[in-house]
Formats: C-alpha cells, structure tokens, sequence
C-alpha cells in the first residue's frame, strides 16, 4: 500500500511529441464554463486502440476512464459506439469527418496503447469535427503499468482543457476521513484516493481520532488533527513513509484547522489556549509559531490566497461566525460576509477568483461561493449539513461533506460545479468527510 | 402512580445516559478514574459521576454558565477540594449544528468556563486541564434539540495523577 502510493507520487510522466498528421490549430469548438453549461457537448471517444501486444482489456480500461472522466465533468456527453458510422481502425488514418458530422459528433477523441515491458505508452489525438482539423497536437504518456489510470487522466486533462481553455483537474487525489461505526463512537482515519475513488488506501489506523486533513501541493505531506495524545494536536504524515511527527509545540494549547501556504513552506493554524482560539502561521520545517492574531473571539479555519499574501478566516468578533481577509503576515482584518445567516470554512481558490465557504442559514448549510471582495455570493448546495469546501485543482469544480440527519446519520463526499451544477456523490467505500483536493499531479 | 412512573422513567433515561457516555469515562486518553467505585462512596469516581453530576450543559452557541451548572459546578468543586488524589480533564463539546472547526473552538471556550469557575471555587489550576471535542464525540444521535441540548456540554472527566501532558 505504502509502496504504490509512493510510486504513484513518483511518476514521472513524459510527454512527447508525435508528428501529427496535420498542422495544429484552434477550431470553434470551445465550451465556457463560465457561462454554465446546461447542455453536455457531445463528443466520440473512439475505442483505444492497441499496439505492440497491449492487452485489449488494458486499452478498454484506459478509454472507459477517459469517457468517465469527461462525462463526470457535467461539460461532455460520448456518444455512443454502437452509433459510429466509420469506426477507428487505425491510429494514423485521415479522419473521415462527414461520418462524424452524421453523428452530430462536435469532438472526437482517437487513441492507442502500447505495451513495452513494465512501461505503458498511450497516445491520442483531439479533432474539431467541424471545423475539420485537430484540435492541438497528438501526444503521449508513458508510466509504468500500475498507474495506467492516471496516463488515462492525463489524457482527458488535455482533452478536457483543450476545449474549455482552462487546467484539468482529472489527474489529482483527494485526502479525507474515512469513517466507520455508529454516530455516537464514530471511528475515523486518514484515506487518500484518485479524484475519482479509485486506488484508495489508508493512512492512519482506526483507533486515533483524526480530522480535517491537507495535501501538499507535491501529494507528499499531509497535514492533519490528531488526538493521538488525548488533545487535539497537529501532525504532519509523509505519505510515502507514513511517518508522523508533531507540527508544533505551544505550551497548554490546542491546535487544529491546519492548512500550507501555496508554495508549502508555511502550515497556518488556529490554538486554542485558556478557551480563546486564535490564528498561527509558522515555517513547516519547525521553528517558533507567529501569532497573527489576539482578539478574544474565535478565529479560525485559515485559508491563503494563492499568491500567499492575504489570509481568509473565520471569526466571531462580530457576535457570530463570519468571514474575513487579513494580509498573511496578520494586521487588520476587513469583513467580507454580510448576508444572512453565519459562514465559516472558507477557502480561497486556486485561480484566485472565488473564496469557497459553508454558510448556515434557517438551519440548513450551504455550500456558496463569493469573490474576495465579498460580493456575487453565490449558493451552489443546500442540506441538512453540508460543510468543508476545497477546490478542484483548477478552481471549477468543489468538493465538500454532506452528512445526513438523525441516529443512523452518515456523511458522504459531493463535489459540484462552480455553476451550481452537476451535484454528485463521490465514491467512497464508506462514510466519508473532510475531503481535501490537491494540485494536478506532474 | 403516574407520578412514581414518571420518576423511574428519568431515573432510566439518567442512567442510560451515564452508562452511554463511553468517551466520558477512561477512554479520553487521559488514564482516568472515570466510573470506578460504588457510587454509595462519597469519595468515589462513581459518585462524583452521579451524585455530584459530571457535566454541565449550554444554550446554543453560548459558553456561559446557568444557574444549574454553576450550582452543578459548586458541588463538583467542593468534591474536588475534597479528593485531593483526583485531578480532571475538562472535555468541551458542542451539537452538531456549525461546522467542525467553529465546534472545536467552542468546545474548548466552554471547558475552558468550566475550568475558571472551578478555579474560582479553589480548586488548584494545575489539578485541571481542558480538552475539546467539537462535534465528534456526540452522547445523544438524533437530530433534533431534545439529542442537541444533550450534546452541548463539559464533562468533568476524573482521573489519578498529573492532569495530562
């Protein structure tokens, strides 16, 4: 378990440069997110084909993880393959478009596998079908057989950004709590999986409470809370060695709500000393914390710009929870929230244009987002409890924890675009909370 | 009859509630006394549990401290000044409405409320020491304020030696 999870960081993915059979250029088949998408754009994703002895099986996988993974995107629906007019049986053959136009195909995804010992090799290509050209060049991924799936990421990564203009987000993993057991002896521990569900294993062993945990931008640290020693604490894991040492060490204090700075040199927190909880920053490799705040309220739950140089948090200096921005070395804090109800969690995105947040309002939870200047709140969920926000590595999509109510109450992981759209569950084997999304892999 | 009815149905529900409380007793970490001895013992873990009461509970959102649990407080000071060979940990808690990291610092205002009026009755500071659990470590699981109002508490966990690291 250790030992793919550290191959899997390890991946070295090349990308090269196969001679495409025509000059590349920028058709008009384009989706803006922004707009919201509300019809799915229809493409073909031909059958992978196989080269060089790789297994037919092999190649199926590798495709059927490409159509999931722009189908889950709420932006693509494929078409299906019983409907193709002139199937692909050659990667290098001209495209006969008029056959794909038939089919009202606007895109089309071609692909092949090889195998080279324990080395995989897939290639693709993207087509505009109207406008009768590539879209961009062909590439290819290589990486060793057990991580077949994130070569298959990668390629709808480039599928995916080709045709929205922006990053991809497929190519990611996703840290969070697995849970067990009734709600009032809940057991909790540390799993990480694909963005997708796939490959998970666990970090940490059910006995010790943990909560809310943080990737690296790299994948290979995680920041979480543990109660290891019977008070609430942070630790660092490598995720490679599953080592664990504590952050800090301040005297009669708690400590919680961990997160890294952008380039992962800094971990912010909130410690509670004498009933009064406030923000901390200090350098991951050890040293003493800077205190970044003094009131007498609670503040917690920090979150940095992705430039590093502002803070958002959670406060309740003014009577009930709100949001705030500070400059990340502390100093005076501007409130950002003002609507109805209390808001908490925030989370800036990595593009930098929205803060994410939970908000609870005539008791029920929202998931919502507002720009850091405080207006265009937006609500994208509503529930019983939905909670914990973290961002999709290129800012389009979130993913939170939607528990449901009364004795036999579970919560579960839900991601939704940023329009409001295409709400759904995330799979876990069991009762799961406080996702936290990385960065694209390399 | 009804009356009579009445009183063992809440003796039921007070002893449903002790027996339930798992994280309550010698499992939070500290190497507590938790439950142990008869509760007809004066000086008993037992009987600081039930007789004295360990908990206090709070409104919403709210960590001060109402007529009952300062008069709860009282009793468990006294007991404390009287027992000299306990020390406690202070477990805040909170329900579930608010989200996890809100909880945790509310949690830890109210164990630390409960830690400064024990103080204020002279119990000695560093026989006390405060932990929070947010909303993890719920006793009652519906979803409604009767199970809420149960969750919204600070426990007086005993234990024997230091009062934890």
């Amino acid at each position: 378990m250790t030992r793919l999870l550290a191959a899997a960081m390890a991946l070295a993915l090349s990308a090269l440069l196969p001679v495409p059979p025509a000059q590349a250029q920028s058709g008009p088949l384009r989706i803006e997110i922004t707009e919201g998408v509300i019809e799915p754009l229809p493409i073909a994703i031909a059958p992978f084909l196989t080269e060089g002895g790789a297994a037919a099986e092999l190649a199926q996988d590798i495709t059927a993880v490409i159509q999931a993974d722009l189908e889950g995107s709420g932006l693509f629906r494929a078409i299906p393959e019983r409907a193709f007019i002139s199937p692909i049986t050659s990667f290098d053959s001209p495209v006969q478009y008029a056959d794909w136009k038939a089919i009202n195909a606007q895109g089309l995804v071609t692909g092949s596998v090889g195998v080279s010992g324990d080395r995989i090799t897939v290639s693709f290509r993207l087509f505009d079908i109207f406008a009768e050209a590539p879209l961009g060049e062909g590439l290819q991924f290589t990486g060793t057989g057990d991580n077949w799936r994130r070569l298959a990421h990668k390629v709808a990564d480039q599928v995916y950004s080709r045709i929205t203009g922006e990053g991809g987000y497929f190519d990611s993993r996703v840290v969070f709590v697995a849970e067990t057991g009734p709600k009032d002896a809940r057991e909790k521990r540390l799993a990480v999986m694909d963005y997708d569900g796939a490959n998970l294993s666990y970090l940490t062993d059910p006995g010790t409470l943990v909560l809310a945990p943080r990737i690296s931008a790299d994948g290979g640290q995680v920041l979480y809370t543990s109660y290891a020693s019977g008070f609430p604490r942070i630790m660092l894991l490598d995720t490679g060695s599953l080592r664990t040492r504590t952050l800090e060490n301040l005297p009669d204090s708690m400590t919680f709500s961990p997160r890294f700075s952008p380039d992962g040199g800094t971990v912010l927190f909130s410690s509670s000393r004498g009933g009064n909880t406030d923000l901390y920053s200090m350098a991951i490799g050890g040293g003493s914390p800077t205190r970044l705040t003094e009131a007498p309220s609670i503040e917690t739950a920090p979150s940095y710009a992705p430039d590093g140089s502002q803070i958002v948090f959670e406060s309740d200096r003014s009577g009930s929870p709100q949001l705030y921005i500070m400059p990340a070395g502390g100093g005076e804090a501007r409130r950002i929230s003002f609507g109805p109800g209390r808001y908490g969690t925030p989370v800036w995105s990595p593009r930098g244009d929205l803060i994410a947040f939970t908000k609870q309002n005539q008791g029920r939870f929202h998931i919502g987002v507002m720009r850091p200047d405080g207006s265009g709140e937006r609500l994208l969920t509503a529930s019983f409890l939905d909670e914990s926000p973290t961002w999709s590595p290129n800012g389009r999509v979130v993913m939170f924890t939607r528990e449901t109510a009364g004795a036999g109450g579970a919560p579960g992981l839900w991601s939704v675009d940023i329009t409001g759209r295409n709400l759904k569950r995330v799979p876990t084997p069991g009762a799961a909370s406080d996702p936290a999304w990385s960065p694209l892999l390399d | 009859m009804t009356r009579s009815l009445l009183i063992a149905a809440c003796c039921a529900v007070f002893a449903l509630g002790a027996c339930t409380d798992r994280f309550g007793g010698p499992g939070s970490g500290t190497g507590g006394a938790g439950t142990a001895g008869s509760p007809s013992d004066p000086s008993s873990p037992a009987y600081f549990q039930q007789a004295v009461g360990d908990r206090v509970l709070f409104a919403v959102d709210e960590s001060t401290l109402n007529a009952a649990a300062r008069a709860t407080l009282t009793e468990q000071a006294r007991w404390l000044q009287a027992n000299t060979a306990f020390t406690a940990v202070i477990e805040g808690h909170a329900d579930e409405q608010g989200t996890r990291e809100y909880n945790l610092a509310l949690g830890a205002r109210r164990a630390s409320s409960v830690q400064e009026f024990l103080v204020s009755q002279g119990v000695a500071a560093s026989r006390l020491r405060t932990v929070t659990y947010g909303k993890e470590r719920p006793i009652e699981v519906c979803s409604t304020e009767a199970c809420y109002a149960q969750n919204r508490r600070a426990v007086t966990v005993l234990a024997t030696g230091g009062a934890g690291a």
